[in-house]
C-alpha cells in the first residue's frame, strides 16, 4: 500500500489523475452510501421545492440567528463524520490482536485518526461554539445583529468551505497520515509527498479565515453594541466568556496561519523552515503550533463554561454565585492559556528549568478553573434545582470534568509526563475534558436554547436516553484508556501483540457503542420534537430565564428587539420581571436592517475551488480562482443595495402577535 | 418604554462607554499631510535596512539583523500612527488596551520561543558526559 508512488502531473489537471481514486473497498462502500444519500437529499429538496427557500432564507442570510443555526448544523454533520472515524478506530483496536491485522491497513488507519482529530476540533467543536456565540451573544446584549452582518455570513461559508475540502479528501486522493497537528518532518514533502497534508493545510487555512473574521466581528459586537446600561460588569457570563474566547481567537489564530504558511513554503517552494537540512528545525514547528494550540483548547472550553453558568443560575433560580470572581477567573484563564504551551512537549528536551516553569504555570490554571467549579456548586447550594435536561448535562459535566482536570494536573508534572507522554493516558485525559466539557456543554446549550431558536422544547424522554447513554458511555469508552496508558500503551497503534490488553479495548468499544446510542437518541430527539412541535410549543421564556434573550419571542423576530432594552442589573430580564417593567406596546418605528447577499457563499465556493487547485497543483486554476476571490470581493464593495427598512406597520403587527405569545413581563 | 424613551436610550448607547464620540467614530481618518509623512517615513525605514544588507555597511551579520529588526519595530509604530490613526484616546482607550494586550502576547511568544529553542538547541547538540551534568 505504502509503496504506491503518485508522480503524475499535467498542466491541465495537476496531480489529479485516475490514481486519485482510493483503492479501498471500505472507501468505495462509504462513497456509494454518501453518494446515494446525497442524491436522495438533493432529490428530496428539489421535490419539495425548498432550494429557493434555502437560498433566500438561509444561505444568503446575514441574520446572526440563522447563521448561528447553520454553524450548528455544520457542526453536527461533521461531528457525525468525526464520530464515524472514532468508531472505526475503536473497532480496529479491539480487533487487531493475536496476529490479526484488523480490517484497516496502516495507510487507511493513519488517515482515520488524523481526520478524527482534525474534524472534531476544527469542524465540529469550533462551529458549535461559534454557532452558540453567534446565536446567543447579540440577543444577550440587546443588539439587533452583530457588528458586521455580511462578514458573519462570509465567515460561515469560509468555515464550510474548509469542511468541504476535508470531506473531499475521503474520495479524491487521501487525507494526511500525520496526526491532527501534522508535525514535520513527517508532514514535510520528503515523507508525505502526496496530497494528504495539503488537504489539511488548505482546509485549515480557508476555515481559519472564517474563524478569525468571526472573532473580530464578535469582539466588536460585544464591545460596541451592548444595550444602554449594560456595563462590562453587567454583561451575562456567557457573553463574557464569548468575549474572552474571541480575544483568544484573534490573538492565537494568526500564529496558526503563519505556521501553516511556513509549512506550505517548505512543501511547495522548497523552503527549509522545518526540514532536517539547511538549518531547519522541526522543533520550531512544534513550539509554534502549540502557541496557537493551547489557547485553542480554551477557545473551545470557555464558551461552554459560559453555557454552564447560564444553565446553573437559570435552573437553580438564583443569581450566579460569585459573578465577578467568575469574570476574573475567565480573564485569568485567557492570559494564562498563553504561557503553558510547552506542556505539550515536555519530552522534547528543553531541560529542567524550562519544564519546571511551564509545569507550574499549567498547574496554576487549575486555580481559576477550580474557582469556577466552586461558583457553580455554591450557586446550586440552597437553590431550587430543576433537573431539566440542560441541568443534567451540567451536573454530568461537573463530575466528568473534575476527573479530567485532575489527570491534567497530573500530566503537568514533567516527570510524570515523561512516563505518560504520547500514551493512551493522554488520550483519555483530553477526551475527558473535551467530551466532559465541550460536548456536554454543547448538548446542555442545545437543550437550553433550542426552545428560543425554534419556539418549542426538545422532547425530554429521548433527551434523557441520549444523556444517560452519553454519560455512561463516556466512562466505558475512556476509563480503559487511562488504564492502558498507565500500562504504557502508546496512542495511534494499529495492531497489538499483548493479548491481555484486548479486554480493555473491548470495553472501550462497548463505550463507543453506548455513545453511538446517545448520538442516535439525540437525532431521534430532534426529529421527534419537530414532529410533536405543537405539543412542545413554548413561549418566549420557557425556563424562567434571567438574561435578555428570554425577553423576546421564541423564535425572536428578525430584528430581535423592537426597542433597545435598558439594563439596570446583571440578570437584566430577571430584574425586569421582578420590577414588572411594562412591555412596549406602541409607537413602533421602522427598523433599519441589513439585506441578504450571495457574496458570502460565492466567495466560499470560489475559495473551495482555490483550495482544491492548490492541493492538486493545478496552478492555472489556483491563479484564476485567487484572482476571482479578490475580484469578487472588490466587486461586492460596489454593491450599494445593502439595507432595507422593516416598515413600522409590520413591526407593530409582529409585536402584537408577540404580545399574545409572551407572558407580561410583570407576571 | 416609549418612543421618546427609546430615543434617549439610543443616544445613550452612543454616549455610554465611549463618552466623547457623539459627532464621529472616535478616530480621525487622517489628513493628506499625515499620509505623506507616513509614506516618506516608511520608505526611508525600508530603504535603510535594504542598503545595510546590500552594501554590507556593518561587518557583523548578527548586528545587521538586530539593526534591521529595530527598524522593523519603528516601521510598525509608523504604520500604527500614520495609517491606522491610533492614539491613546481613540475608541475610548480600547485600541490602546488591545495594543497592550497584543504587545504582551507577542513578547510572551517571542521571548518564550527564544528561551525554549535556546535550551533545546543547547541540550540537543552532541555533548560530553561532563556537559550533561551542567545542563540548565
Amino acid at each position: 500500500m505504502e509503496t504506491v508512488v503518485h508522480n503524475h502531473w499535467s498542466p491541465l489537471l495537476g496531480r489529479l489523475w485516475w490514481d486519485a481514486i482510493p483503492q479501498e473497498p471500505i472507501v468505495w462502500a462509504t462513497f456509494a452510501a454518501v453518494a446515494l444519500g446525497g442524491i436522495a437529499l438533493v432529490a428530496a429538496l428539489t421535490w419539495f421545492k425548498v432550494w429557493g427557500y434555502l437560498w433566500k432564507e438561509w444561505f444568503t442570510s446575514v441574520d446572526h440567528k440563522k447563521i448561528g443555526i447553520m454553524y450548528m448544523v455544520l457542526g453536527l454533520v461533521m461531528f457525525v463524520r468525526g464520530f464515524a472515524d472514532a468508531v472505526m478506530m475503536r473497532l480496529q483496536q479491539a480487533w487487531a490482536f493475536n496476529g490479526s491485522e484488523g480490517y484497516l491497513n496502516a495507510h487507511h488507519f493513519d488517515q482515520v485518526f488524523t481526520a478524527h482529530g482534525v474534524i472534531m476540533i476544527f469542524f465540529a467543536a469550533m462551529p458549535f461554539v461559534t454557532g452558540f456565540m453567534n446565536y446567543v451573544v447579540p440577543l444577550q446584549i440587546g443588539a439587533r445583529d452583530v457588528s458586521f452582518p455580511f462578514l458573519n455570513n462570509f465567515s460561515f461559508w469560509m468555515t464550510a468551505s474548509g469542511a468541504v475540502l476535508v470531506m473531499m479528501s475521503l474520495f479524491i486522493g487521501e487525507f494526511g497520515q500525520t496526526g491532527w497537528l501534522a508535525y514535520p518532518p513527517l508532514s514535510g514533502i520528503a515523507y508525505s509527498p502526496w496530497v494528504g497534508v495539503d488537504y489539511w493545510i488548505w482546509a485549515l487555512q480557508i476555515a481559519g479565515v472564517g474563524t478569525l473574521l468571526s472573532g473580530v466581528n464578535l469582539i466588536c459586537t460585544i464591545v460596541k453594541m451592548r444595550a444602554p446600561g449594560m456595563t462590562m460588569m453587567k454583561m451575562p457570563v456567557f457573553t463574557w466568556t464569548a468575549l474572552c474566547t474571541n480575544i483568544l481567537i484573534v490573538a492565537a489564530f494568526p500564529v496558526l496561519t503563519a505556521v501553516l504558511c511556513m509549512l506550505t513554503a517548505d512543501r511547495y517552494l522548497g523552503f527549509n523552515f522545518f526540514t532536517n537540512d539547511f538549518g531547519g528545525s522541526a522543533m520550531m514547528y512544534v513550539n509554534l503550533i502549540w502557541i496557537w494550540g493551547h489557547p485553542e483548547v480554551y477557545i473551545l472550553i470557555l464558551p461552554c463554561f459560559g453555557i454552564f453558568s447560564e444553565v446553573t443560575s437559570t435552573f437553580c433560580g438564583k443569581r450566579l454565585f460569585g459573578y465577578s470572581s467568575m469574570v476574573y477567573a475567565t480573564l485569568v484563564i485567557t492570559i494564562l492559556s498563553y504561557i503553558v504551551w510547552l506542556h505539550h512537549f515536555f519530552t522534547m528536551g528543553s531541560g529542567a528549568s524550562v519544564n519546571s516553569f511551564f509545569g507550574i504555570t499549567t498547574m496554576v490554571i487549575s486555580i481559576p478553573t477550580g474557582a469556577k467549579l466552586f461558583n457553580w456548586l455554591f450557586t446550586m447550594y440552597r437553590g431550587r434545582i430543576r433537573f431539566e435536561l440542560p441541568m443534567m448535562w451540567t451536573i454530568a459535566f461537573m463530575l466528568t470534568f473534575v476527573v479530567g482536570g485532575m489527570t491534567g494536573v497530573l500530566l503537568a508534572v514533567p516527570p510524570a509526563d515523561f512516563v505518560l507522554h504520547n500514551s493512551l493516558f493522554l488520550i483519555a485525559h483530553f477526551h475527558n475534558v473535551i467530551i466532559g466539557g465541550v460536548v456536554f456543554g454543547v448538548f446542555a446549550g442545545i437543550n437550553f436554547w433550542w426552545p428560543k431558536a425554534f419556539g418549542f422544547k426538545l422532547h425530554e424522554g429521548w433527551g434523557k436516553l441520549s444523556f444517560w447513554s452519553w454519560a455512561i458511555g463516556f466512562w466505558f469508552a475512556f476509563m480503559p484508556l487511562y488504564v492502558l496508558g498507565l500500562m504504557g500503551v502508546t496512542r495511534r497503534m494499529r495492531v497489538f501483540d499483548d493479548p491481555s490488553l484486548q479486554i480493555w479495548f473491548m470495553i472501550a468499544a462497548f463505550g463507543a457503542a453506548l455513545i453511538a446510542l446517545g448520538i442516535g437518541a439525540f437525532v431521534v430527539q430532534v426529529g421527534y420534537s419537530i414532529w410533536k412541535r405543537k405539543e412542545l410549543a413554548c413561549d418566549g421564556d420557557p425556563w424562567g430565564g434571567r438574561t435578555l434573550e428570554w425577553s423576546t419571542t421564541s423564535p425572536p423576530p428578525a430584528y430581535n428587539f423592537a426597542f433597545t432594552p435598558v439594563v439596570h442589573d446583571i440578570d437584566a430580564w430577571d430584574d425586569m420581571k421582578r420590577c414588572g417593567a411594562p412591555r412596549p406596546a406602541g409607537n413602533f418605528k421602522a427598523i433599519h436592517m441589513p439585506r441578504n447577499t450571495e457574496a458570502g457563499i460565492v466567495l466560499g465556493g470560489i475559495a473551495t475551488v482555490f483550495g482544491f487547485a492548490m492541493i492538486w497543483h493545478i496552478w492555472w486554476l489556483g491563479g484564476l480562482t485567487f484572482a476571482g476571490l479578490i475580484g469578487y470581493a472588490i466587486f461586492h464593495t460596489f454593491n450599494y443595495n445593502r439595507d432595507y427598512y422593516i416598515p413600522a406597520d409590520e413591526v407593530t403587527a409582529t409585536e402584537a402577535t408577540a404580545l399574545r405569545q409572551l407572558a407580561p413581563a410583570g407576571a | 418604554m416609549s418612543a421618546a424613551n427609546h430615543h434617549a436610550a439610543h443616544d445613550h448607547s452612543h454616549g455610554h462607554d465611549h463618552g466623547h464620540d457623539h459627532d464621529g467614530h472616535g478616530e480621525s481618518h487622517g489628513s493628506l499631510r499625515d499620509y505623506v509623512i507616513g509614506f516618506i517615513l516608511s520608505v526611508v525605514l525600508t530603504a535603510i535596512p535594504f542598503w545595510l544588507v546590500m552594501s554590507g555597511a556593518i561587518a557583523d551579520k548578527q548586528a545587521t539583523a538586530l539593526v534591521i529588526m529595530a527598524f522593523a519595530v519603528v516601521q510598525i509604530v509608523v504604520h500604527m500612527i500614520y495609517f491606522l490613526h491610533m492614539n491613546t484616546k481613540s475608541e475610548n482607550g480600547w485600541t490602546v488596551m488591545a495594543l497592550i494586550f497584543t504587545i504582551i502576547l507577542v513578547v510572551i511568544a517571542l521571548s518564550g520561543s527564544l528561551w525554549v529553542m535556546y535550551h533545546l538547541n543547547h541540550n540537543m547538540m552532541p555533548m560530553t558526559s561532563h556537559d550533561m551534568g551542567q545542563l540548565p
